[in-house]
């Protein structure tokens, strides 16, 4: 590792910090821009405003914005993400657990997904221009361009409405056995699957393509030398990095679908409880779990950006 | 081709409502969840309302309201992306960074951040998608004019002395045209499936306007039956993305 590059992936390490000072900041300011207004939503019309006033008071809203801010930061930094508005809750508690599941849910879809996109990119970019890779171009389009609800509605109406396969609900909290937890897990995690194997498969055609119709890829075919060599030999070494780009910025997709196939499923993570916690106006937990989501996806597009940068030292070394 | 299919869903969305059999409101029918008939070509939904109807204005809303936040988006977008090639330094350097921050922000997140802070309403969703698709816009024309702007025939303006608004609007824009219509076109489908995603799960659009996400998660129980209230807002999302990722994505590879 060159001191060169050790400066370009502190810069962009920095570059990453900042957005997220960013993404805090502006959330929380984003979501005290109108003070008096939770309040008055908390209690509904028919409040006195008395009781309006002493919550307020109760919430620090009557306190200046920089103030509560700090006090807010202080207590974020300190591990204490604050009191749920509706459930009066710790948000820490409500969102450890939740956490954990998404986390569960969001790992078995990378286990499948990856591997699944990695073998369907290849096989297209090998067979460019077939009826395979045209078929496989078109449905990967449609997945990366209707909404992710419509994939989940679309599963359901599949394997749980017509083929009798599988439950439409997931229910994790009575699994007993190998069966159950399959019953529980594959229509999520199908789902799911199905909204980055799109984008993953795309993208891993695009970079298989570019090595295969390289100039050192077409010498070695003249050369006579056989296709398993040549992808073990010439096309791995070149494509590990610039693939690794690429899985993680699929896994950054992973978010916006985790919201959808959460709530189509109830399936009971943090993505759900957020929803829930924007329908109820519970700012708290809002914000706790937008940063989480936030800190969540600026680690994967660092990730992929610094991988991005190893590989470009390779190419230029080589 | 994907400027005539944009005429097509934009006159749909137009006149769509004057079109519809009935109001979007009534109950025309006792039966749930009808399947296709003359008397309803669509059938009925949850409640015996006119699906055909309700789709009619539910593709309106949808398309109008993504129209109206892509131009805002993408009108910001290009021309502060226009300003930031031209004038470079630090308008440059403040923009760009603040634009990064802002995109570093998963889309449907920041949708659900707005709607828990300013309620979920009709100004507050296009301002909202305007704010989270500006970006986007604004890194793609800063790339194409960053390439318009090293041209000669901008230093010849410069050197007459043109002003900033004649060089942006006169001599950038005019020269990457084609590739800004093809960027509002993609913003326009990610605007289509954050506006329906956030309907589907019920903080888009509230009732009694629809769009068409949220057709399609008040009907969802009539999946059960096969029924055409859910089937036919779901499909219309599908045409209405899909076929314009295609024409966009044809023209792309012709070129």
């Amino acid at each position: 590792m060159t001191a060169q590059l050790g400066k370009a992936i502190a810069r962009r390490l920095g570059a990453s910090l900042v957005s997220l000072v960013f993404v805090v900041v502006s959330v929380f300011f984003i979501t005290s821009a109108l003070p008096g207004d939770v309040a008055e939503a908390l209690l509904g019309q028919a409040a006195t405003p008395d009781a309006i006033a002493s919550l307020r008071h109760s919430l620090r809203l009557d306190q200046p914005v920089l103030v509560r801010f700090a006090g807010w930061a202080g207590g974020f930094l300190s591990g204490d993400f604050g009191t749920s508005l509706v459930s009066h809750q710790p948000v820490l508690n409500m969102v450890h657990d939740r956490l954990l599941h998404s986390l569960l849910l969001a790992g078995i879809t990378t286990l499948f997904a990856v591997p699944a996109a990695l073998l369907l990119g290849t096989l297209s970019a090998i067979f460019r221009n077939t009826l395979f890779d045209r078929t496989i171009s078109l449905l990967t389009l449609c997945v990366v361009s209707v909404p992710e609800f419509l994939i989940a509605t679309l599963a359901v109406l599949v394997f749980a409405v017509q083929l009798h396969l599988l439950p439409a609900l997931a229910s994790i909290s009575d699994i007993h056995s190998i069966g159950s937890f399959l019953a529980a897990f594959s229509m999520p995690v199908a789902t799911l699957g199905c909204v980055i194997v799109g984008q993953m498969a795309r993208m891993t055609r695009a970079v298989m393509v570019n090595v295969l119709s390289s100039s050192w890829v077409e010498m070695a075919m003249l050369k006579g030398v056989s296709p398993a060599f040549i992808i073990l030999r010439h096309v791995l070494p070149n494509v590990i990095a610039p693939l690794f780009n690429v899985i993680a910025l699929s896994l950054s997709y992973l978010l916006g679908g985790v919201v959808i196939v959460e709530s189509v499923f109830h399936y009971p993570g943090i993505a759900s409880l957020m929803v829930d916690s924007v329908a109820s106006r519970d700012i708290p937990l809002v914000q706790t779990c937008a940063i989480i989501f936030c800190a969540a996806y600026l680690l994967l597009t660092t990730l992929a950006d610094i991988v991005a940068l190893f590989s470009s030292q390779e190419r230029a070394r080589a | 081709m994907p400027v005539l299919l944009a005429l097509f869903w934009l006159l749909l969305a137009v006149i769509g409502p004057f079109i519809a059999p009935s109001t979007p409101g009534e109950v025309v029918s006792s039966t749930v969840f009808a399947p296709i008939s003359t008397a309803h070509l669509l059938g009925t939904d949850y409640l015996g309302r006119d699906v055909l109807t309700r789709l009619l204005f539910g593709t309106s809303s949808t398309v109008l309201l993504c129209a109206v936040a892509t131009v805002l988006a993408c009108s910001a977008g290009t021309f502060l992306g226009m300003m930031a090639a031209l004038k470079q330094g630090l308008t440059d350097t403040l923009l760009s960074r603040f634009m990064d921050g802002v995109i570093s922000i998963p889309s449907l997140l920041s949708g659900l951040v707005a709607v828990a802070t300013f309620g979920s309403s009709v100004p507050v969703l296009v301002l909202a998608m305007a704010c989270i698709y500006m970006p986007g816009s604004y890194r793609t024309s800063r790339m194409l004019a960053l390439s318009v702007v090293r041209k000669d025939f901008i230093l010849v303006a410069r050197m007459r002395g043109e002003k900033t608004g004649y060089l942006v609007l006169r001599e950038i824009l005019p020269n990457m045209t084609g590739p800004v219509l093809a960027d509002v076109g993609l913003r326009f489908i990610y605007a289509v499936r954050l506006l329906s995603n956030l309907s589907f799960l019920g903080v888009g659009l509230q009732p009694p306007q629809t769009d068409l996400g949220s057709l399609t998660r008040e009907n969802l129980l009539g999946l059960v039956y096969g029924a055409p209230a859910v089937i036919a807002p779901a499909l219309t999302i599908a045409v209405l993305t899909v076929g314009l990722n295609l024409a966009l994505d044809g023209k792309g590879q012709r070129r």
